[in-house]
């Protein structure tokens, strides 16, 4: 071999390699995989590749009806348009139409009955997608119009669900309730959220040889997407190959929505055999997609004076939307997290998923656990207006103990937790107690702008509830050169995952991150993965990375002691060199080495997480790996004549153990908490009388800006602190935790305006805290005060 | 036919669809997929661009949104795209800064971000907070919760770098005057036209001849049309070349706004004269909007939410209408006839923009929206009073988004001219907006909230004046 491996340095050189760290190894803030790319525009997204000659463009025409029977469709009007290659209905899909990821009830084309405003009725496929547009808004679509239910009190009212209620049990909270020195009632409606992920929905799909399709999806569910696709086609699913290299965001609203466009394309791609690619724009992609569910919650509380709950029993009523999609599970998530961090006394705890004419509502971080979150975090709120206490009071007297009261509503034990003494930390460092006079000074001498202060607490399990989703696998090759491929079934969306498997891998080989090329997820390379969500990316396909690269390692030890004749504990791999008893080599050397010696320097990972289990009929278990913990303190200014507010200063104490890269955490805990704060502020969805997303456009539905950051942002990670499981090199899951950290914000608002009535009467005030509704918070505690004074 | 520089490109287009965008060409003409699309509205700045123009012999550098912007307004200038800024391997000092602080997840809102920093980076002399903010509100990031992305801006502002655009800037300055427009110009397809007159004579006489063409002259709201109603637009007319109807002149009692001077450039002028003026401009919408929005284009399409006309109209603005060489001169309250319906006739067009200057009159505005930064008004308030020795002489008080067309609000006027100054006066004329106003509900807010917020807003400003040290703006945080 004319490129066979020559080694240049000296003995010495080498040595002085070996005692040197890596500087892209686990634990260093190095950036972003595609960082450098997409500052030049050079990442590519599914639009930026180039198109065929023949491409084909779909257009989805929407239903202009909330609920309604389909008469009758004329798709031949589509014809007139130049350009137009196919239109379709339902009765064109070969396999199967219905695409619902757990349970059926997402037909990929209206079918007779449409049941919101935006499902998709018919697609048409033309040259371009204006054409294609233009062709389907020429379709005559004839409907009978029925009643739509649009409002979730009016379902649960009438029991209309898309699946069963489900109930958390501990004791017997009635009895707590009736005994307990206070009770008091109340109700809460939180807001839905839209993802707005930059990157609208698409995928781009070309038709292989033997009836098979090569999709591109912008999905956190490849393989999802394969086993629908090849449904739909009715195939088998080693007929469909996806390929993911990344997405422009995805935020759980690519976990079942992307396969809709997926599905589409491979039924038109089958059907005339060309290329074809669907990108919804974004009016389109509001209308027709899901959302974070919208929750009612109610509770009726028992606690004594101290403020310590006795006793609760809380209904969260998740409005599901049309479909069930992956409303099982997301309505378990809330009640899981209806505790936060707090222990509950007795409780009975019911989650309902009740339906609405409107789009199927779906994963969004958090799945759940934010609304559930809500809940408990108003009670906390609440209980101190009742009594007069300073909230962070109320919080800290209802933590989970470390020994005793640390068992959940659903029997799990809160092993190591980090509340109290992470607590103690952000109080002080953020100067609560000081900064709680000068708020309250403040509002004494400030007739018009008020100062709200909280400090809320995030506790948020780990794990897929659905315990069998908890498995991974990776893909790695080391090739003769020493540089390595690496595969693994997770997805790159944004949040880094690319990156800290990288840093994995290069920690076990000792080598540097540009040594390996992480790849598209692809399933061909790895099969049968999981979604990328539940926070579980790294965990999960870290791990497989981790356990296919300690194969790796482990035969090339096993090598390279019998070939120098060593003992394996005289191989040791350290920053790009390996050391063989008292020699030094490079490791590419190494490898070139191993592969003259037939030893294989590819293998597949796998990973399973341990200890997991739940019993959903008896609703308990452990349905949790572990917890992580946050904390955020927020202060607002909030103007009391027109509701308008601006965050003045926040900070964050975030526990992700040990971190894989800081700066990574760090973006996923800020960025979670501004979207956090953006779902409980500005991000209003409204819908109209005929169940119409009216905010379908970023110029109506307002996510944060840049002038929405706090003023005075601090974040940071907690230190010294390994997850005492066995996660990857000790770190913890942190895609959603901080989401919940936006709670603050509104907790915060809600101060403000307490502030109006000395702290003693509770604002309703809805999420999102729009300036609106933070107005009409400040006029009921002005007219209560005039009641009272009347 | 029209000439323009792609970055260093010399692009001579003949036979284009003027209703095609900037980001359209981009990603499909020119195959430069490095800008994105991630509205086609301009509310989320991932198709950020930036153009280079020749002002008084300089080349100025600005940001716009390229799914806003029509390939004709490109006529005799530079475009920069994302595409346009590494250099071999090497990344420009933006683009480094940006990696390095981790400023980029997903990426796709990035090159957006890209531009409005480089736009930044030309324009500034080193890093200013609120510049920055201003420079950015106009880009959406989901993932970063912007903070690395304003960590990456202080570099960018003050670590500034000479770049490639520096090296070259004689030789664009050179370039840009050799395609200068020199006579009228067109872009057209089929039966598709934009028309690119250079005066004013010109402009009257294009439009005299085609009534029902559309005057483009930034086409923030006109471009939606095609982006995101689908219409087609025949036969445009770009005003942006005609000189006079940039030109802005301070007077002794006037300020004089040519209607196609944008947003941006009208902004010295007016937050001179009108702090609160100035205030509500950098609210409204945002750079990129207002470096292409003009003054007479937020009058001319008569939005019952634009956010100039009320405070404009309580400022007894008029505007000067053209029609071939006729013009005349109208209140400006006196345009609005109702809901999208102006007093404009066929072919005429707004000239100029004549606002009186403050005198006597106390003026306030106030600016209302979900969001802060670069959003509709659910209600947008102008109060302007002359008070003399404790008395209301004069009030003209206007209101957006609390009718079908930026209205006057008379009765609540009528209250208090004449009136002691005084909580009680005010308390009267919160009860007078329930007679001029019955404002409606939609997304943005129900009539209930418009109206306390409006009725609020007067308390504010009677507090404001009584009060001077009384905190009372949100928005005097930064």
């Amino acid at each position: 071999m004319s490129n066979h491996y020559v080694e240049t340095r000296t003995q010495a050189e080498l040595e002085a390699l070996f005692r040197q760290d890596l500087k892209t190894g686990v634990g260093r803030p190095i950036k972003h995989e595609s960082g450098d790319k997409h500052t030049t525009g050079e990442a590519i997204y599914i639009d930026d590749r180039l198109e065929f000659p023949n491409q084909l463009h779909v257009y989805a025409r929407m239903s202009d009806r909330a609920h309604a029977r389909i008469i009758s469709i004329d798709t031949s009007p589509c014809y007139a348009f130049d350009g137009v290659a196919i239109a379709i209905t339902s009765k064109d899909v070969p396999g199967e139409l219905d695409i619902g990821p757990v349970v059926a009830g997402d037909p990929l084309l209206a079918d007779g009955l449409v049941e919101y405003y935006g499902q998709p009725v018919i697609a048409v496929a033309a040259d371009s997608l204006e054409t294609a547009r233009k062709a389907a808004m020429a379709a005559i679509i004839e409907y009978e119009d029925l009643e739509p239910i649009l409002d979730v009190e009016e379902a649960l009212e009438k029991e209309f669900y898309v699946l069963d209620p489900h109930q958390h049990k501990r004791g017997d909270a009635e009895a707590a309730l009736a005994k307990a020195p206070n009770r008091i009632q109340g109700k809460l409606h939180i807001g839905g959220q839209e993802h707005f992920y930059l990157e609208t929905q698409i995928s781009s799909v070309m038709p292989t040889e033997d009836g098979g399709m090569l999709v591109f999806t912008s999905s956190q569910n490849p393989t999802e997407v394969q086993k629908l696709v090849a449904s739909v086609l009715g195939v088998p699913m080693h007929k469909i190959v996806i390929d993911m290299r990344r997405m422009g965001g995805g935020f759980g609203g690519k976990e079942t929505q992307a396969a809709g466009p997926a599905c589409l394309c491979a039924v038109i791609a089958r059907l005339t055999g060309r290329p074809t690619k669907m990108r919804l724009p974004r009016m389109e992609d509001m209308l027709v997609t899901g959302k974070r569910h919208p929750f009612f919650a109610r509770y009726d509380i028992g606690f004594d004076d101290a403020g310590r709950l006795h006793g609760v029993k809380i209904d969260l009523a998740g409005n599901c939307g049309y479909s069930p999609d992956l409303s099982g599970s997301i309505v378990d998530r809330a009640m899981f997290h209806s505790d936060n961090a707090y222990y509950l006394g007795d409780a009975l705890i019911t989650g309902y998923r009740c339906k609405t004419h409107t789009a199927s509502n779906t994963a969004y971080r958090g799945f759940g656990g934010p609304q559930g979150m809500m809940a408990i975090e108003e009670i906390m709120d609440h209980i101190a207006r009742t009594l007069g206490k300073d909230p962070l009071e109320v919080r800290k007297l209802n933590y989970y103990g470390k020994d005793e009261r640390n068992v959940t509503h659903y029997y799990q034990t809160v092993e190591h937790n980090l509340m109290q003494e992470m607590t103690e930390e952000l109080e002080g460092s953020c100067e609560y107690a000081r900064r709680r006079a000068e708020v309250i000074e403040f509002n004494r001498n400030s007739p018009v702008l008020k100062k709200g202060l909280a400090l809320t607490p995030v506790k948020f399990g780990i794990s897929f509830t659905a315990t069998f989703l908890n498995q991974a696998g990776a893909l790695i090759h080391v090739y003769t050169d020493g540089s390595i491929h690496l595969n693994h079934g997770g997805t790159e969306m944004g949040q880094g995952l690319n990156t800290k498997v990288q840093q994995v891998v290069a920690e076990v080989f000792q080598v540097e991150t540009d040594r390996i090329q992480i790849t598209a997820t692809n399933t061909d390379k790895v099969p049968n993965t999981s979604p990328t969500a539940a926070s579980s990316g790294a965990d999960l396909n870290g791990k497989a990375a981790f356990n296919a690269a300690m194969t790796i390692k482990q035969r090339l030890v096993e090598f390279a002691a019998r070939h120098f004749n060593v003992t394996e504990e005289d191989v040791e791999f350290h920053n790009g060199q390996v050391r063989v008893r008292d020699q030094y080599m490079a490791f590419e050397a190494l490898i070139e080495l191993a592969y003259f010696n037939q030893v294989s320097l590819s293998c597949a990972g796998f990973y399973r997480t341990p200890k997991i289990f739940y019993d959903r009929e008896k609703a308990a278990g452990r349905p949790f790996y572990y917890y992580a913990f946050g904390l955020a303190c927020c202060e607002v200014l909030v103007d009391t004549l027109t509701g308008e507010y601006k965050f003045l200063r926040t900070d964050i104490l975030h526990d992700v153990g040990a971190s894989l890269n800081p700066a990574v955490d760090i973006g996923q805990v800020e960025g979670a908490f501004v979207q956090g704060m953006g779902w409980l502020t500005t991000e209003e969805l409204v819908w109209n009388d005929k169940g119409r997303l009216m905010t379908s456009g970023p110029a109506s539905y307002k996510i944060p800006a840049v002038a929405d950051m706090p003023i005075d942002f601090r974040v940071k990670l907690v230190e010294n602190r390994k997850n005492p499981e066995d996660t990857v090199f000790h770190s913890k899951a942190v895609g959603e935790p901080p989401f919940m950290l936006g709670i603050g914000a509104w907790c915060a608002i809600k101060d403000a305006v307490a502030s109006l009535g000395d702290y003693r009467i509770q604002p309703q005030i809805d999420a999102p805290a729009t300036p609106e509704r933070v107005l009409k918070g400040a006029q009921q505690i002005r007219a209560t005060l005039k009641q009272t004074s009347a | 036919m029209i000439q323009f520089l792609l970055n260093e490109e010399l692009r001579t287009e003949q036979h284009l669809d003027p209703n095609m965008t900037v980001l359209n060409y981009l990603r499909t003409v020119v195959h430069k997929t490095g800008t994105k699309e991630g509205c086609a509205s301009g509310d989320c700045g991932a198709c950020t661009v930036v153009v280079g123009e020749l002002e008084d012999g300089q080349l100025r550098y600005r940001t716009l949104n390229s799914c806003l912007t029509f390939v004709s307004a490109l006529h005799g200038k530079q475009l920069i795209a994302v595409d346009d800024l590494k250099q071999g391997d090497q990344l420009h000092s933006v683009q480094q800064a940006l990696a390095d602080c981790h400023g980029s997840q997903c990426g796709f809102c990035t090159p957006g971000f890209v531009m409005s920093l480089f736009a930044l980076q030309k324009n500034s002399s080193g890093y200013d907070k609120e510049e920055t903010l201003e420079a950015l509100a106009g880009n959406l990031c989901r993932c970063t919760g912007y903070r690395p992305i304003m960590d990456a801006a202080v570099q960018v502002c003050d670590n500034r770098v000479p770049d490639q655009f520096d090296a070259a800037e004689a030789q664009t300055i050179t370039r840009l005057k050799s395609i200068a427009p020199g006579s009228v110009a067109e872009l057209s397809d089929g039966n598709k036209r934009c028309v690119i007159p250079l005066t004013i004579g010109e402009l009257a006489e294009a439009y005299s001849a085609t009534p029902d063409a559309h005057l483009l002259a930034g086409g923030t709201d006109l471009a939606l049309e095609v982006t995101q109603f689908h219409r087609e637009l025949p036969v445009m007319i770009y005003v942006g070349h005609v000189k006079e109807m940039q030109r802005i002149e301070e007077f002794d009692d006037r300020i004089e706004i040519g209607s196609a001077a944008s947003l941006t450039d009208c902004y010295d002028a007016l937050a001179r004269e009108f702090p609160d003026f100035g205030e509500l401009l950098h609210r409204f919408a945002s750079l990129q909007i207002r470096n292409q929005g003009t003054l007479g284009g937020n009058i001319g399409n008569a939005s019952p939410i634009g956010d100039s006309p009320p405070l404009l109209i309580a400022l007894n603005a008029s505007i000067v209408l053209r029609k071939g060489d006729q013009t005349r001169t109208l209140p400006l309250e006196d345009f609005f006839l109702d809901y999208k319906k102006t007093d404009r006739q066929p072919s005429e067009f707004i000239e100029k923009v004549i606002v009186p200057r403050a005198g006597k009159y106390q003026f306030r505005a106030y600016k209302i929206s979900k969001r802060l930064d670069d959003d509709i008004s659910a209600v947008c308030a102008a109060i302007n009073l002359h008070i003399d020795g404790g008395i209301v002489k004069d009030a003209r008080i206007a209101f957006g988004g609390m009718a079908a067309i930026p209205k006057r609000a008379s009765a609540c006027e009528q209250v208090l001219i004449g009136a002691d100054w005084n909580e009680a006066a005010i308390e009267s004329a919160c009860a007078a907006l329930a007679q001029d106003f019955t404002p409606l509900t939609d997304f943005r807010a129900s009539k209930e909230y418009r109206m306390s917020t409006a009725q609020n807003l007067l308390r504010k400003y009677f507090l404001e004046l009584q009060s001077p040290t009384t905190e009372t703006r949100v928005t005097a945080y930064v």
